[in-house]
């Protein structure tokens, strides 16, 4: 097999990464550093799988930070008011996570209706819900934080700090959620209809494709997992405020982007995805580790990667 | 006949340009012979054919769209090269395209001047192109607002935007593809007025049409293209619309095609008052099995829409009948689950996936038969090797994305995957367009093969021959209409061209 630049590209931009990264610091390859890292990118990792799926299909979706932060206020104030009634318990914990579920299924599919039904541009729909939830979750915590009541903070706080065998459970969901979703993409009917859609919506329709079911399903896929990144997210810090979740969207396409798959839709990969979200994520955490440049720099730098990512990428479109 | 019909009209004035012993190939396939062709000034030149006689491909050649690949050019009595359409239209040669060419949220005067704005200094000189827009439109009695945008005026209101815009740059040689396709016949008068205006000025006008009567009445002279060969030219007043239809139809028509099937057997499918809105009204038709129906008209006729709207990809209204069943078809993909499937015409926009491969392609209308929960890898592969051989697809290598494919192959792959479907009915649209003769063959005796197995096929094709030659009833469409039936031995040019030109004859017994 050739060696296709495409192909190998993000997995030698990581491998560089990994090694450059052992050299400037011995404690960046340690485990409790790499836990450290993947616990933290496993929010963003979990909706950039479903981000994968809109993408392809030649959709965008910009609510997804807001939309996490309101269902973790959302989540925290429906916990904080079953507790006096059924006390701090797995009941409510799996109450409040039903409730992300929910909420997140239930604004993925306005989103998808909207676009699909209403013909309304994604980016529109969905630049309106950035600002819809990010005011509501404003509204809801009243200018300030919405907390978790302290006693079942302590409670939830396994679900992010625990794990098995050392691993701890944001990474072992992302995992699940990712390889699930590699499996779904390239082995499944529905991938290929995303796929089919993105490249071109009326050879789909003409292919007995049911284009507006299946671009719905993919901003429906992309809500619940945006619910169960929340999941994730609650015991972690036991808050939610109106910063919450803020350029979660923006990271979630960049990782996305740096993966390969293409904007304009058509072609998609989560294995792609994933190495994007883990070099995102490396180089914040290896700017904080080493003093060789100023963490202040982060965003200067990932911005530097997605470019380079699309250059690298780019190819000679079949001719038409 | 090779034409030495070449004679002079109106005397005396030499051409303002001319083709000259004129050849163009696309890859391995030639479009246009050997063909001469000129435009004098003052005189409206008509050129005609069917689709696919070489019309388009002459205009482009004269406008500098593409460049002949053998022969010369000659403007003025000297040869000239035009690399590219501003070449052409630097020396005063406009062709005006039949979709237009304006920026549709820009006003007229902004349209007329794009991309060669006046200007005072560093700003837009908007006056002087206000009013030089509407001198120009007054001059063509077009009462449009040079502010007015374009998507707020009619299509011709944008015909003469068109117009004026070519004007504006002093056009000596004015190509007019079809102009009159979106215009009502009052519309086309005020059009037919300009033209003569225009032609009384001294512009050179080349002017397509298939409406032959718009050419009989408009036209000095006419040239007939067949099959990219020059057939005749003459002055219009030696020829009737009969004539022309004759010449540009009458083909030898050896053993491009099968012979005939004839027998049918029951009635499998009954489609009544089917209307698509804006497109076809009231079309009612059946099919039998094993039976292979043409539909010919001229395009826009309807033929298209209809058929989408019959199987789910338009809104339409109607009752269809399925083996005495009444059936519901409201998407394309319950129509695939009656057995029922079409081909688009246009293969490239609606037909495959250009930038994805073969086997993505080729499964993706019958992809629920390869997959369970997950899409079983190995039967695709199967399935694409089956496709290669059945259909004879020759791809340069196995995993090619499909819009690097020849437009042979490609439609052998189109086809190759709506069969896979396992379809009782097939609808094919334009089987053989832009496709060599070779590959055209083996498509018609595929469509055979069907018949024989018991498949009804519907052809829609704007090739007669290509509906003669393999159909044995043919349903004719005018203008969102059928305007008639033919069968057996009235299954001829010259009725279908009449039906389907709206030409009343009183010897055809229309069904």
């Amino acid at each position: 097999m050739k060696f296709d630049l495409k192909v190998w590209g993000p997995i030698i931009a990581l491998i560089v990464l990994c090694v450059a990264g052992a050299f400037m610091n011995e404690n960046f390859l340690s485990a409790a550093n790499i836990t450290n890292v993947l616990s933290r990118s496993a929010f963003i990792g979990i909706i950039a799988v479903g981000m994968t799926f809109v993408i392809t299909t030649g959709g965008l979706d910009l609510s997804v930070g807001s939309m996490a932060a309101f269902i973790a206020g959302v989540m925290i104030l429906i916990m904080n008011y079953l507790i006096p009634s059924m006390g701090v318990t797995v009941g409510v914990v799996l109450i409040g996570m039903a409730a992300a579920l929910a909420l997140g299924f239930v604004a993925g599919l306005l989103n998808g209706l909207l676009i699909t039904k209403m013909r309304i541009e994604a980016f529109i729909v969905t630049l309106g819900g950035l600002g819809i939830f990010r005011s509501l979750v404003t509204w809801l915590a009243d200018g300030g934080t919405i907390s978790l009541d302290f006693d079942m903070r302590t409670f939830y706080r396994p679900v992010y700090y625990d794990g098995i065998l050392g691993i701890s459970w944001p990474i072992i969901v992302f995992a699940i959620v990712a390889i699930l979703g590699e499996i779904a993409m390239r082995y499944t009917a529905y991938g290929r209809h995303c796929a089919a859609i993105g490249s071109n919506e009326q050879v789909a329709r003409y292919s007995a494709v049911h284009v507006d079911r299946v671009r719905t399903a993919t901003y429906v896929i992309l809500g619940v997992l945006v619910g169960v990144a929340t999941i994730m997210y609650v015991p972690r810090l036991g808050s939610a405020s109106s910063s919450t979740g803020v350029l979660w969207e923006l990271e979630a396409i960049a990782a996305v982007i740096i993966g390969g798959t293409t904007l304009q839709g058509g072609f998609g990969r989560v294995w792609g995805t994933v190495i994007g979200v883990l070099i995102l994520s490396l180089i914040g955490n290896l700017l904080n580790l080493t003093d060789y440049v100023s963490p202040y720099l982060n965003g200067a730098i990932q911005g530097v990667i997605i470019i380079l990512a699309v250059v690298l990428q780019r190819e000679k479109r079949a001719s038409r | 006949m090779q034409a030495n019909a070449q004679m002079v009209t109106q005397g005396e004035s030499a051409p303002v340009l001319e083709l000259r012993n004129v050849s163009r190939f696309f890859g391995p396939v030639q479009v246009l012979f050997d063909l001469n062709f000129d435009l004098r000034p003052g005189e409206v030149h008509a050129l005609i054919g069917e689709n696919g006689a070489g019309k388009s491909t002459t205009m482009k050649i004269m406008t500098g769209y593409i460049g002949a690949s053998e022969g010369e050019i000659i403007l003025d009595g000297k040869p000239v090269v035009f690399h590219s359409a501003e070449d052409a239209e630097n020396e005063g040669v406009e062709l005006i395209h039949q979709e237009f060419n304006l920026a549709e949220q820009l006003t007229v005067e902004e349209n007329v001047f794009l991309g060669r704005e006046l200007k005072k200094g560093f700003l837009l000189d908007q006056k002087t192109m206000r009013d030089r827009t509407r001198d120009l439109l007054a001059q063509l009695e077009t009462n449009v607002s040079p502010r007015a945008r374009i998507s707020e005026i009619s299509v011709p209101e944008m015909q003469m935007v068109e117009i004026s815009k070519a004007l504006s740059r002093n056009a000596r040689v004015l190509i007019m593809d079809e102009p009159t396709a979106a215009l009502t016949s009052a519309e086309a008068e005020v059009l037919f007025k300009q033209v003569d205006r225009l032609r009384a000025e001294g512009v050179a006008i080349l002017y397509t049409s298939h409406k032959l009567e718009e050419v009989k009445r408009i036209a000095d002279r006419v040239t007939v293209l067949r099959d990219g060969r020059h057939v005749l030219t003459a002055p219009a007043s030696d020829l009737s619309e009969e004539d022309m239809a004759t010449a540009m139809v009458g083909r030898e028509m050896s053993n491009l095609f099968p012979p005939k099937r004839t027998e049918a057997g029951d009635v499998v499918l009954e489609v009544a008052n089917m209307a698509v809105p804006r497109y076809v009204e009231n079309a009612s038709f059946t099919l039998r099995r094993g039976e292979i129906l043409g539909i010919a008209g001229l395009i826009g006729s309807g033929r298209t829409e209809l058929m989408e709207g019959l199987v789910g990809a338009r809104a339409a209204t109607g009752t269809v009948t399925l083996n005495g069943e009444p059936l519901r078809i409201r998407n394309v993909d319950d129509a695939r689950k009656a057995g029922i499937v079409y081909l688009t015409e246009d293969r490239k926009a609606r037909g495959l996936l250009l930038n994805q491969g073969m086997r993505q392609n080729l499964t993706l209308l019958a992809l629920s038969q390869f997959s369970n929960v997950l899409i079983d890898g190995k039967a695709e592969e199967a399935a694409l090797d089956k496709a290669i051989t059945e259909f004879d697809i020759r791809a340069p290598y196995r995993d090619v994305k499909v819009g690097n494919l020849s437009g042979g192959n490609q439609q052998k792959l189109l086809l190759a995957k709506t069969m896979l479907a396992d379809p009782d009915i097939v609808i094919i649209d334009e089987p053989t367009r832009g496709i060599d003769i070779g590959t055209k063959q083996q498509i018609y005796e595929f469509i055979h093969r069907l018949a024989g197995e018991g498949k009804s096929i519907i052809v829609i094709s704007s090739e007669m021959a290509e509906v003669i030659g393999l159909a044995n009833r043919v349903m004719v469409m005018r203008l969102g209409r059928v305007a008639g039936e033919v069968s057996g031995e009235d299954v001829n040019e010259d009725t279908i061209v009449k039906l389907a030109m709206g030409i009343t004859s009183g010897t055809n017994n229309e069904v």
